[in-house]
């Protein structure tokens, strides 16, 4: 047709690819801030103009992380939000697959479940707080392990039902005349089939756990202070500590941001496979 | 190779009877086909003798020995499902394989025993595809590769060809039957397709609303059927079947119909009909056994001429089938093509009153005779 009719589709192209870029920049903005702030030394963090990008990248700041102790809060989130990760997935999926299959606790057992999930978090912290001081739990990794465990274990039995209705009945059942039992089948039909769901949620359980504040704020004191919880320190009453501030969240979002953009795919997959059902 | 005996087995899923009291042997090799409409408790059947579904009450036994309480996997049986229940995970060597490792076979073994059955099964070189790179007829012989590769006592199959396209399914229908022929082992198979029931089955059992309606060798039933459901299920098209009255008309007992259009009955049968004269009766004849006369040429004793006005044709080729209306009922003939050419014609059609089924209407058991 017309000459023009290329041309005006690749202005289209271009101008939509600038808005784009505009929107990134919008989002990435204090990611980048937050990063570049963990490489600046004290004077650049507080200099006006602000520096864009410092002169000297300095790794001081970590380092002041280490030789303090502060990133004992980055293995103590590892500690509790792994394992209570792994045992919500565990006991969460094979009470899905119980509730999926079995129709254990008939139709309201899920629902109650998940409205588990709804109550706010602050109107149960208090007596929590009491109950764990009566049995010595508080500041302790077994104290917000159960905790965690126990707020995510709704989540985990309500997704991963849906992706348990997914997998083809058939299947477990040929698996079961071939030479099976109930056990293995799980094991090597129902968690691989699946897998993208069984990862999908795990990351979600992960970094609930991980980023979990007010738990965690309330519930320890001195020997297992998470990361939120230690980066809330840095925010003191006379003074606020920028360059750490910086440094220790770069620390705490690396591990995740690279999870998920390794997983991508995968993940994305996993949520719209749930989202189909359950 | 294995016998099953089954007795009085009952089932129920909440207030539904699935399966209500069921007996039935099984021979040793035997090829026995489960067939009846949608619901009647085929499914329900096998999954039981596999032992997927509990049972309420009866015996299962295999080879004498009761299996109630065993779990499928200690039964030893191999089952080809309806939607080939592959794993889309696993390759097509390792779905036939998935089996012999769960038994712990060695290795090599498997190896050995996967080629064989791939072979026989013309799928070599698919081995190493995964199941969602094969198209619907070979996914269907993988599942079926996954069975023969056991060294099952029995072999169950619920509908496994009805997923594919017609022309597919005939050809996996003689496969399957060269199969059992080559394996020689006992084989159950359900089908709501009456043709593959016909064509496959050592013998056929066909269930109705949770019982066995009739069961015995496919021709059997098809000459003998006991009521006028297994008359109507099998043969296709359809067994026709006309409400009318039997009496004697000069001194012979005939069929009698709307228009004075008369039958005879066959004389050398007429004898056990006799203490159904004077009542209603249900005639059942199948098309084929229906013929255009021809002329003045000679007829056998048994065949019983009828003036029909003929209402539609329908050429398949090979045969044409023309109906015409008896007693309010529509009536279809089975005739050689080129018989009729267009409807609104009166023809004269010949009955073979030899092959033709009285049907009591009370218990719609057919009349033995
Ligand atoms: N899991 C179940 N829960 C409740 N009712 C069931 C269940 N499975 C089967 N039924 C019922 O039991 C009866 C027999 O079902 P079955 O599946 O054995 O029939 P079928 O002969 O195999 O039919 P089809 O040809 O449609 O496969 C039906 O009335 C069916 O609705
Ligand atoms: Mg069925």
């Amino acid at each position: 047709m017309s000459a023009d009719g290329p041309r005006r589709f690749k202005t289209a192209t271009a101008g939509r690819a600038l808005l784009a870029l505009a929107v990134t920049a919008l989002f990435l903005f204090p990611v980048y801030w937050l990063f570049v702030m963990s490489i600046k030394t004290p004077e650049e963090v507080f200099a006006t103009p602000p520096v864009w990008w410092p002169a000297e990248i300095s790794l001081e700041n970590f380092a002041v992380l280490f030789r303090d102790g502060d990133v004992r809060a980055i293995w103590n989130s590892a500690i509790v939000a792994g394992v209570s990760t792994v045992i919500a997935m565990f006991l969460g999926t094979i009470a899905a697959y119980s509730i999926a299959r079995y129709r254990t606790g008939g139709d309201h057992l899920a629902i109650w479940i998940i409205s588990q999930r709804m109550i706010p978090p602050i109107a149960i912290v208090f007596p929590i707080f009491l109950a764990f001081a009566l049995i010595g739990l508080n500041d302790t990794y077994l104290g917000l392990i159960a905790l965690y465990t126990a707020f995510n274990l709704p989540y985990v039995i309500w997704m991963m039902r849906g992706y348990v209705e997914d997998v083809p009945l058939e299947l477990e059942e040929s698996a079961l005349v071939d030479g099976l039992d109930r056990w293995q089948t799980l094991l090597k039909v129902v968690f691989p089939m699946m897998r993208t769901g069984l990862f999908a949620t795990s990351v979600f359980t992960f970094i609930f756990a991980w980023n979990e504040f007010i738990f965690a704020l309330i519930l320890t004191r001195t020997e297992v202070i998470t990361f939120p919880v230690q980066v809330s320190h840095y925010f003191g009453p006379q003074q606020i500590f920028w360059a750490k501030i910086g440094a220790m969240s770069v620390l705490g979002t690396l591990p995740v941001f690279f999870t998920v953009a390794m997983a991508q795919k995968l993940l994305v997959r996993g949520i719209s496979m749930g989202a189909v059902k359950g | 190779m294995a016998r099953l005996a089954v007795q009085g087995l009952r089932k129920s899923y909440g207030k539904v009877e699935a399966l209500k009291g069921v007996d039935l042997d099984i021979a040793e090799g035997e090829f026995c086909v489960f067939v009846g409409p949608s619901g009647c408790g085929k499914s329900t059947l096998l999954r039981s003798i596999a032992g997927l579904e509990e049972i309420d009450s009866g015996t299962i036994a295999i080879d004498g020995n009761v299996v109630n309480t065993l779990r499928p996997r200690d039964r030893n049986i191999a089952m080809v499902f309806q939607n080939y229940a592959l794993y889309p995970y696993l390759s097509v060597f390792e779905n036939i394989a998935f089996g012999l490792r769960a038994r712990k076979v060695p290795d090599a073994e498997i190896r050995s025993r996967v080629a064989n059955a791939a072979e026989m099964l013309g799928i070599e070189a698919l081995l190493e595809r995964m199941p969602r790179q094969l198209s619907g007829g070979q996914r269907q012989r993988v599942a079926i590769g996954r069975a023969v590769v056991r060294d099952a006592l029995l072999f169950l199959f619920d509908e496994p060809l009805s997923n594919l396209d017609a022309q597919l399914r005939d050809g996996m229908r003689a496969e399957i039957k060269r199969l059992h022929q080559e394996i020689g082992k006992t084989t159950i198979y359900v089908t709501h397709d009456q043709i593959e029931a016909m064509t496959l089955a050592d013998r056929i059992v066909l269930l109705r609303d949770g019982i066995i309606e009739q069961q015995g060798a496919p021709l059997d039933l098809f000459e003998r059927p006991a009521t006028r459901f297994v008359a109507g299920f099998l043969g296709s098209p359809q067994m026709n079947f006309v409400a009318t009255h039997l009496d004697y008309v000069d001194g012979a007992l005939t069929l009698i119909f709307d228009e004075g259009r008369r039958l005879p009955l066959d004389p050398a049968r007429a004898a056990a009909f006799d203490k159904y004269r004077s009542r209603d009766v249900i005639l059942g004849v199948r098309p084929e056994h229906i013929a255009r006369a021809n002329g003045g040429a000679p007829r056998k004793p048994a065949d019983a001429p009828l003036n029909a006005l003929i209402d539609l044709v329908q050429p398949t080729g090979t045969r044409t089938y023309a109906q015409f209306r008896l007693n309010e009922t529509e009536i279809t003939v089975e005739l050689p093509s080129h018989t009729v050419e267009r409807p609104g014609t009166t023809i004269e059609l010949l009955f073979d009153m030899s092959r033709v089924i009285l049907i009591d209407p009370q218990t719609q058991h057919v009349i033995p005779g």
